[in-house]
């Protein structure tokens, strides 16, 4: 990697990465010899068993987590603590409930030291992508699950991150719901040409967002499988390939 | 001939709409005081049974005078003015007392809550003064500071401290972790997240401090008034019941009960000013 030619946007590469916390005062090895790249521009599904850190490799990705050994790099430097190129969507949309719908999105902004009225004008137009709009002077506690997530996801696109990472963004809506925002996902990402983390357990969202799928192994120490996802977008959930790509995955998981 | 049957049409139709409007007035009416009644049903109904048991003498009307004689016992002392003197003189003493709480409690509490190692360190004794009763401690904080206006204030100040100063404590200790965390991913400073996330949800419950410290506030003054003072309502009340003035007795405790009541009002208007978001919730 030494001259890459392109510095891409929020391209991730991680070498060799370690990490273990100390539990009951024993070491317990979360992450060991992990490797991977992302290329700028892509979407990167990680799935694994329980337990197999996939949460820790994003908080890592995400600097809110120090790690034990290894590279980890974001656009060719190393991650020092959380940084403003990238954003988090997390499981739940952890929104300030003193705070509008829009004093919500505008948060990150105002943190940022963006002048007040662009803040708004920029939280406005991200609310409208998630088609909230006309929801801006809502308080949290007046929304449904999934539109308090999707103003979850206007937050973190606003502040125009190039690396986003997600940590199981949908597992709390209902199915509809699920996959209507992945539809939703699917365009934003295309349209903000993100380069996106994507960890879930919902095979069917790993194939439908991803261009790459990785496997966390159970066994530390392990390499990481991948599989690459060679469908067409907008994506086709009744495609055969698409079908035969989401078996393949159960049977990885089904049979190790 | 048509012009006259739309007329008729429209006369008709105004009429019908107008019972239908007056129909609706009178429900509306009609549901507006059953809420008043559940509301306050039981409350003039006990002070019905006041006027009447004490006139028709099931209640001994020397112990319980009948309400009008109270009222106007009431109405003389303040047009009279030495009540609203009472008044003035109970406020300050309360006012200042609280104030003091407040100005002290909510920013070391604050602090406390923020900083572990000094709410370690400082709970045990914490917990220690809280439960010695201020009353207890009422003759020491005399011996210190004399019978006058300190000593009273002092301990009104002390009792009022504590509720105010260990919600605004437990307030700041329960943030929400995920939120904290969700602002130190957009690059907020400890500062800022103090200010933005620890604080404005730590509001709520420093206002349950706060009325718990008003109700407090009054509840002491009285016990301070009825030592050693010759002014203030709580004097008033044992100075009324020592000279067999029963009705101005009961004035006194009435007029306690409206400060109370409206310095709980005002609170709560505040609180719900600043917290609207919290009563939202579902
Ligand atoms: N702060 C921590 N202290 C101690 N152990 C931790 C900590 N965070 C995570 N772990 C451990 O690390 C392991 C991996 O956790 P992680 O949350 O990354 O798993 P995951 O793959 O996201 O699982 P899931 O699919 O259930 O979300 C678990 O065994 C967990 O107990
Ligand atoms: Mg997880």
């Amino acid at each position: 990697m030494a001259e890459a030619q392109t510095i891409g946007r929020g391209e991730v590469s991680i070498r060799n990465l370690s990490k273990s916390f100390a539990l009951n005062g024993r070491d317990l090895d979360v992450l060991r010899g992990i490797d991977l790249e992302v290329v700028s521009g892509q979407c990167v599904a990680i799935v694994g068993a329980s337990g197999s850190g996939k949460t820790t490799l994003l908080r890592i990705l995400a600097g809110l987590e120090p790690a034990d050994g290894g590279d980890v790099l974001i656009d060719g430097a190393p991650i020092r603590g959380v940084g403003s190129e990238r954003a988090v969507i997390f499981q739940e949309p952890r929104l300030l409930p003193w705070l509008t719908v829009m004093g919500n999105v505008a948060f990150p902004l105002e943190v940022r030291g963006l002048a007040a009225n662009e803040a708004a004008q920029r939280a406005r137009r991200y609310l409208r992508l998630v088609g909230l709009l006309d929801f801006a002077d809502a308080y949290p506690a007046q929304l449904s699950g999934g539109m308090a997530q999707r103003v979850g996801i206007a937050r973190a696109l606003a502040v125009q991150p190039e690396l986003l990472l997600l940590d199981e963004p949908l597992v709390a809506l209902d199915a509809m719901t699920r996959m209507t925002m992945q539809e939703e996902l699917a365009r934003i990402w295309a349209e903000e040409h993100l380069t996106m983390v994507l960890v879930t357990h919902d095979l069917e969202e790993a194939v439908y967002l991803a261009d790459r799928v990785l496997i966390l192994p159970k066994h530390k120490g392990s390499a990481i499988r991948t599989i690459e996802v060679d469908l067409p977008r907008p994506r086709d959930r009744s495609d055969s390939r698409f079908v035969w790509l989401r078996q393949f995955l159960l049977a990885e998981f089904g049979l190790h | 001939m048509s012009l006259i049957d739309t007329e008729q049409g429209h006369a008709y139709r105004q009429t019908r709409f107008d019972s239908a409007f007056a129909a609706g007035l009178a429900e509306k009416a009609a549901a507006g005081l059953i809420q008043i009644g559940a509301r306050y049903g039981v409350l003039v109904s006990f002070l019905v049974f006041w006027q009447v048991a004490s006139e028709v003498g099931w209640l001994n009307p020397a112990v319980f005078p009948p309400l009008d004689r109270i009222l106007a016992a009431l109405w003389n002392g303040l047009a009279g003015g030495f009540l609203l003197d009472d008044v003035a003189i109970s406020l300050q003493r309360a006012g200042l007392a609280f104030s003091a709480a407040v100005v002290i409690g909510i920013p070391l509490g604050l602090f406390m809550g923020q900083v572990k190692a000094v709410e370690r360190s400082l709970d045990p004794i914490l917990q220690l003064f809280r439960q010695t009763s201020a009353l207890a401690l009422y003759p020491v904080f005399i011996l210190l500071l004399g019978l006058g206006e300190a000593s009273k204030v002092f301990v009104i100040f002390w009792a009022t401290l504590f509720p105010t100063l260990l919600a605004t404590i437990g307030g700041v200790k329960q943030a929400d972790p995920k939120l904290v965390e969700m602002a130190r991913v957009y690059g907020a400073s400890r500062l800022t997240i103090f200010r933005r996330v620890v604080l404005p949800g730590a509001v709520p419950s420093i206002f349950v401090g706060l009325r718990l410290s008003a109700t407090t506030a009054l509840l002491l003054l009285i016990a301070a008034e009825m030592i050693g003072a010759n002014r203030g309502v709580g004097f008033q009340v044992m100075n009324a019941q020592y000279n067999f003035q029963i009705p101005l007795m009961f004035a006194a405790i009435l007029l306690l009960a409206l400060l109370g009541l409206s310095a709980n009002y005002a609170l709560e208007r505040l609180q719900g000013r600043l917290c609207r978001w919290n009563r939202l919730g579902r």
